[in-house]
């Protein structure tokens, strides 16, 4: 870079910037500004040319205006002339102020790309990078559509000096941040890789992130540069500290460029060529061992270019999984960093070893150090650290040390920090589940976490607890007694209460005989807690006072007194008043048979994915749940999941019956397709399902199932996946006859509902054209993804109707709804109904839904008025056998008149007051407009009010529309 | 009620702190400081709530005052307070500047102390004050005790604002009448808005305890006057304007030495004046208000880089009448990169730094007419934005009421003492200044 000589110094500019620093007010300040812009508008005038170093002056100082925050509006013209000067500094004021100031959509950005490419083209290395520069800086898509073909050819070209490479390559690597589609890859990208050789290591650390950026996204292309990349990091790894000069960091060789260097290695798996991957195995060793010699300075520069290094290797080892013996050594050594002073260090290791923690090689090793860890929990002073401390122990439980770890972190609950104590709830619990060897140690620990963190346990902890017990017949008398015993604590969680309620309502028998919890004792135990309590663990409560009426029925009398009393059966909470005198009702009313039978034990639930490992996945993003991935990749079945029959169910009912299925309890691969059939019973706390799906709480299941059993519901569950692949996409619902004859007398409304989707219709009709908006919204908190649907005509319709529509766009938004306009034009007269065919991926499942759209050919009538005369005259006209079509037939709906009269005006055509000699009758008549011909349509109704029967008489110039428009009508009464 | 009262100098260090309740903790000085002085853009509104805490203030020159109150408080007595200050600190040293509040700091707070006990304001009549706080160092060893239990009598009493036995060989009293006149016109010549906002500011060198009786042509009195028979309109006017006779008054405040019950029950204005300068009533009026000056503007757009402005202005009273100190300021585009002018009086010039052509006049009598024009080049911009064409404005000063008020007498009793209303000589003056006074182009 040119050195500045005096003569640039720009005096005009320093004066002008203390001036304004000695301006004692903001008001001084404007003053002189307006003073400073009135001389450059005057001298930009063009009544004279100024020379290049009064303009690069004028041009620095609107730009010193502009940073200091005010408008400029004037002076592009100037700033872009200076870029075809000579001078460096001028060039350089000029990219400055463009840079800065010049927005895409300016007229000057032509100019300015002339300027530019003008440089690019100039044999002046220093000028390349001044354009290049501007280009990265500016980063605009009209920048990038210019350049995005001359910049690669600069990076590759033979003759190109080392720091315009360098400067190429990362204005690359910007405009292929900023607008990726228009940098095309092209025979380029093969001598990108190679400049991994280049003998300049600044290029060569400006090409690698350009590289690891491009090879994310398509890693084919790049696969060469493995090879290259191990090569030059064992070249860096191998070399003295001295033999870098320039690239030497504290005693450590090229720190930057060796973990550029290892995390474009992670984008890839482990090399294929034994002699690579020998050589890069040989690398991260000596990383490691260099981690073992004693520091070469004493400045913390050294160990922290050294320890990037470290842990960038100790990723790459974790990413290939596949060396036993480097996964056991980075574990060693992170072993000794999780006691290192550096509080930023232990961190990492903790982070690191969570990781490592997953992998089947190193699990053990990272097990070695549970004392270390637990002391970090609890010794450690920043929350941070004890988080990823928490984290790491959650990830190397197992069955052999989950007691104590389960234990510690219960005991660590009490002191947590308010952040993360959720999180340490969800995951106490799933340990808890996922490992417990006995049941009763499992619902101690939870009955333990209920009453340390009791805020902090979440309704789907409580809920798992109590399908557990369900579940599991021998557990259930010792959650009896243990929840009996917990409750008897003076002041104890609601929570404990919910599931205190829960449990002695159902198993509270189990504990009866024990005099001490005599039913009267467990019930007056219960209803000490009732009036401390929110409503809805009050009707909780309700329904398990209910219960021990069926349980026992020594316990009616003052259980009934219960509910009569005022508090309850007027109480201002409907739910409440509601369950208390139902309940009062059944107890008093049925029969002890009766009652058994309507207050049976709870069926066992489903197996579904824990409800609870579902919420700490939504709780810790995407990101968390690739730990639990691996975790299930081991394969680490749980004695709870263990129960073969019922993991067999699970996998069975969903579509991937691959893998084992003892992990399927926590299963997490059968969380995306949900079994059909068992819908609205379950505890639902998936995010999948729906606002409108079952209420989630089991508390209401409790009584539900005896008139919804799960097998049966019908609900109107979406195909599973597994149904729709036999399905033809072609057929509609089997109710969708039905939803259409729904919109024969109207417009709008919704057209067809289930638990993942709602979709609503609003029609509008003129003459022969319609138009049809149609509303998917999507019910559930999930995005849909390739959300497609398609109109067909079947069969003859494809010449009788057209139908328009625009895509509708692919991604749904949970809880989002989206439209899509149809423009329908009849074209002749049809009978059938077009087909709307609707596909989405909703989760991991493919939906595919057809239905019949609500368009039938009345909709397309002109109502005609005419006198009886007239009326009788045409009648007449239509007397031909096939014009009419008649119809008799049973009412199946109220035959009220104001009710028919209504559905004859949502048909369409005029109704005639005082036409029949029978004011009974109705008397209809219209016009059917199509492209081709126009249908006159007469009709009469003649109701039979006795036999609750009606007579339909249809006369149409058209046979087929008669008979047509008798069978959609005959369906409306 | 004030929690506490600050002063900072432009740089937003603070000068005097004085903090009158617990709720104010040390950090709204700060908070102060970082939201209203060095906010990002300027803060228009003089009431200012920050974390709960409400600021209220003041700016003279350089200087910001500024009232902190955790309370919901009557806004404008907190400003009539800050202004009382205002007016207390210039009584006793004169300009308030960063130099004279670092030079009387001791009698800043001293000050603050008695004129705000517990946040509530007390006596802030400069002459009641003056007796007691004084600046020429402790007295107290030389003053009887007579003399201070005198004082406390006189502070606490019912005539708090001046004190017993004041005698002057020449009993004199002037009678200032200052208005301010507002006006924002269209540039077809229409009063689109115009008030006059007035003061009498009264400055009484009479001995004992004199009883003033104050007139002016009120429309309701005159009315009244009217009405029973008594056309005494003895004091012609003399002065420029209309030969109206009375004026409708909107609103007007007194100072507290003026007897509230009597001017509701006669709407007569009577009084015992505190002794020395003070201000008797402020008042307002909206009708039939006297406009000094007429602008007349004409701008010609000449293609994109070129303006022609042409502004005559018509003075409009009394020919015998001379205006002054006569200022009009015509804004220019923001791209104005060259201006020539032309004036037939006065000197006008362009003003870069304000973006405005500044046209002074000396003086000019009444009925007369000026003329200045401007060629203006401008700049082209790739900025589409139209110019706003602020409004031009003028300054000036009159040597009358441009509401047409005009004192009818002022009458002094002292019946202890033995002059009478003719012996005291009285001085009247009329000042009318520009406010905002505005034609739009």
């Amino acid at each position: 870079m040119p050195a500045v000589s005096k003569g640039d110094g720009m005096r005009g500019l320093a004066v002008f910037i203390s001036d304004i620093r000695n301006c004692k007010s903001k008001e001084a300040e404007i003053k002189r500004i307006n003073k400073e812009l009135a001389n450059i508008r005057s001298k930009f005038k063009g009544d004279k040319a100024l020379d290049g170093y009064s303009k690069k002056k004028y041009v620095c100082k609107l730009l010193f205006i502009f940073l200091l925050g005010h408008d400029i509006d004037f002076g592009h013209m100037e700033a872009v002339n200076l870029l075809s000067s000579n001078k460096y500094t001028e060039k350089q004021i000029g990219y400055l102020f463009i840079s800065v100031l010049v927005n895409s959509n300016s007229e000057l950005i032509r100019l300015i790309n002339n300027g530019i490419k003008n440089d690019l083209a100039s044999r002046n290395p220093t000028f390349m990078c001044l354009a290049l520069h501007c280009i990265a800086n500016v980063g605009s898509r009209e920048m990038a559509e210019a350049f995005a073909g001359e910049i690669p050819r600069i990076l590759v070209a033979g003759d190109t000096m080392d720091s315009v490479k360098q400067s190429a390559a990362l204005c690359l690597l910007r405009l292929h941040k900023a607008s990726p589609d228009v940098v095309l890859m092209g025979e380029w990208t093969s001598r990108v890789v190679h400049l991994l050789n280049d003998q300049h290591m600044g290029v060569v650390t400006a090409a690698i992130s350009l590289i690891t950026c491009l090879s994310q996204k398509n890693p084919d292309e790049f696969k060469s540069c493995v090879p290259l990349a191990v090569s030059r990091l064992s070249r860096i790894v191998s070399s003295a500290s001295t033999d870098l000069q320039d690239y030497t960091y504290y005693f450590v060789p090229a720190p930057w460029l060796s973990c550029k260097l290892l995390r474009l290695l992670q984008c890839y798996p482990p090399p294929e060529d034994g002699a690579v991957k020998g050589r890069l195995v040989e690398c991260l060793e000596t990383i490691l061992n260099k981690a073992q010699e004693p520091p070469k300075s004493k400045k913390v520069q050294h160990s922290n270019a050294k320890n990037a290094i470290l842990f960038e290797a100790i990723s790459l080892i974790i990413h290939y999984d596949s060396e036993p013996n480097l996964l056991v050594r980075a574990c060693n050594q992170l072993g000794q960093f999780l006691q290192h002073r550096e509080t930023n260090l232990r961190y990492l290791a903790l982070e690191s070893m969570c990781t490592l923690a997953s992998s089947e090689f190193s699990h053990e090793a990272v097990k070695t150090h549970i004392e270390t860890v637990i002391n970090a929990l609890k010794t450690e002073r920043d929350v941070s650290v004890r988080q990823r401390a928490a984290d790491l122990l959650y990830a190397m439980c197992d069955r052999s040390n989950a007691k104590q770890i389960v234990a510690e972190m219960l005991s660590y609950l009490e002191t947590a920090d308010y952040s993360i104590r959720e999180e340490m709830v969800l995951k106490v619990a799933i340990l808890a589940e996922k490992y417990a060897v006995d049941y009763s140690w499992y619902v101690d620990t939870i009955l333990n976490l209920i009453r340390i963190a009791g805020d902090y346990v979440s309704e789907e902890v409580w809920y798992r607890v109590i399908q557990i017990v369900i579940n599991r017949d021998d557990v259930q008398g010792y959650a009896a007694k243990t929840v009996f015993e917990a409750l008897q604590a003076p002041a104890c969680h609601e929570n404990m209460v919910k599931v205190g309620g829960y449990i002695l309502g159902e198993f509270g028998n189990l504990i009866a005989g024990d005099p001490r919890s005599s039913p009267l004792v467990q019930f007056n135990l219960l209803h000490s807690k009732f009036h401390l309590c929110s409503v809805p663990s009050r009707a909780l409560l309700l329904s398990a006072y209910i219960k021990f009426i069926n349980l026992f029925p020594e316990t009616k009398p003052t259980i009934q007194e219960v509910l009569r009393s005022d508090s309850q059966i007027r109480n201002s909470d409907v739910e409440l008043q509601q369950r208390a005198v139902e309940y009062l009702k059944l107890s008093s009313i049925a029969s002890t048979d009766v009652l058994a039978t309507v207050l049976e034990e709870m069926p066992p639930f489903p197996e579904r994915e824990s409800s609870i490992l579902a919420k700490l996945k939504k709780k810790k993003g995407p990101g968390a749940v690739s730990v639990s991935d691996l975790e299930e990749a081991k394969g680490e079945g749980g004695a709870l999941n263990g129960s073969g029959d019922r993991g067999a169910d699970a996998a069975a009912t969903s579509n991937s019956a691959t893998l084992s299925p003892s992990a399927d309890l926590l299963g997490l691969r059968s969380a995306a397709p949900v079994a059909p059939g068992t819908g609205s019973l379950l505890v639902d706390v998936f995010p999948e399902a729906g606002p409108a799906s079952a209420p989630a709480v089991s508390e209401d299941g409790f009584l539900r199932h005896l008139d919804l059993p799960p097998e049966s519901s019908d609900s109107l569950l979406v195909e599973a996946p597994g149904e729709s692949d036999f399905e033809d996409p072609a057929l509609p619902l089997p109710e969708s006859d039905d939803l259409l004859y729904k919109f024969v007398c109207k417009n709008n409304g919704v057209l067809f509902e289930n638990q993942l989707l709602q979709i609503g219709t609003k029609s509008e009709y003129r003459q022969n054209l319609g138009r049809m908006y149609l509303f998917f919204g999507n019910k559930t908190s999930v995005q849909f993804s390739n959300f497609t649907t398609s109109i067909t005509c079947p069969g003859d319709l494809q010449t009788q109707l057209n139908m328009q529509t625009k895509p509708v766009e692919p991604l749904v938004d949970g809880g989002a709804q989206v439209q899509q306009v149809l423009n329908i034009e009849c074209l002749s007269d049809f009978s059938d109904a077009p087909l709307l065919n609707i596909m989405f991926r909703y989760g991991g499942a493919q939906q595919n839904l057809t239905l019949k759209l609500p368009v039938t050919i009345n909709k397309f009538f002109q109502p005609t008025e005419m006198s009886s005369q007239d009326f009788f005259q045409r009648w007449k006209q239509l007397s031909l056998p096939q014009q009419e079509a008649q119809k008799i037939f049973k009412a199946n709906h109220s035959m009220d008149t104001d009710v028919i009269k209504t559905k004859l005006l949502g048909l369409g055509p005029a109704l005639l007051e005082d036409v029949d000699p029978n004011p009974e009758n109705f008397v209809c008549a219209g016009v059917i407009q199509t492209k081709g011909q126009q249908i006159g349509c007469l009709l009469r109704l003649e109701p039979n009010a006795q036999a609750q029967m009606f007579r339909l008489t249809l006369r149409s110039s058209k046979d087929t529309v008669s008979v047509h428009l008798c069978h959609l009508l005959a369906e409306q009464f | 009620m004030i929690g506490g009262l600050f002063i900072y100098n432009h740089k937003g260090e603070v000068l005097i702190s004085r903090v009158y309740r617990d709720d104010i903790g040390r950090n709204a000085v700060d908070a102060f400081r970082v939201n209203v002085i060095h906010a990002r853009q300027q803060v228009r509104s003089p009431v200012t709530n920050i974390a709960r805490t409400s600021f209220f203030h003041v700016k003279r020159s350089n200087i910001w005052l500024a009232a902190v109150t955790k309370q919901n408080v009557n806004a404008a007595m907190v400003f009539e307070f800050l202004y009382k200050m205002c007016d207390v600190m210039t009584a006793y040293f004169g300009k308030i500047s960063e130099e004279n509040i670092k030079n009387n700091f001791v009698l800043i707070y001293e000050l603050l102390d008695e004129i705000l006990d517990f946040g509530y304001p007390q006596n802030s009549e400069t002459g009641a004050l003056k007796t007691f706080i004084t600046q020429q160092g402790i007295k107290s060893q030389h003053q009887t005790k007579e003399e201070q239990s005198q004082i406390t009598s006189q502070v606490t009493g019912q005539i708090g604002w001046r004190r017993e036995g004041i005698k002057y060989r020449r009993n004199e009293l002037f009678l200032d009448v200052l208005e301010s006149v507002n006006l924002l016109m269209s540039p077809q010549g229409q009063v689109l808005s115009a008030h006059v906002s007035g003061r009498v500011v009264m400055k009484s060198y009479l001995s004992g305890m004199p009883e003033c009786k104050f007139g002016m042509n009120d429309k309701i009195v005159i009315d009244k006057q009217g009405k029973g028979g008594a056309t005494d309109d003895s004091g012609k006017s003399e002065l420029g304007g209309s030969g109206k006779q009375s004026i409708a008054i909107d609103d007007c405040t007194f100072h507290q030495c003026v007897r509230l019950s009597k001017f509701d029950s006669e709407r007569s204005i009577s009084f015992i004046p505190p002794d020395g300068e003070y201000e008797l009533m402020r008042y307002r009026t909206t009708k039939d208000i006297i406009l000094p000056f007429r602008v007349i503007p004409l701008v010609r757009e000449v293609g994109r880089t070129k303006l022609e402005v042409k502004v005559v202005i018509k003075s409009n009273f009394k020919p015998s009448l001379l205006a002054q100190k006569i200022e009009v300021r015509i804004p220019t585009p923001l791209n104005t990169s060259g201006v020539q002018v032309i004036c037939m009086k006065g000197k006008a010039k362009y003003k870069a730094s304000e973006n405005a052509i500044v046209w002074k006049i000396k003086r000019m009598a009444g009925m007369k007419e000026s003329q200045i024009s401007a060629e203006i080049e401008l700049l082209p911009t790739n900025d589409k934005k139209k110019w706003a064409r602020p409004p031009i404005s003028m300054n000036f000063e009159v040597p009358f009421a441009p509401s047409g008020l005009k004192v009818r007498y002022l009458k002094v009793f002292e019946p202890k003492l033995n002059y009478s209303d003719h012996d005291v000589i009285k001085w009247v003056r009329y000042i009318g200044r520009s406010g905002i006074y505005e034609t739009r182009c």
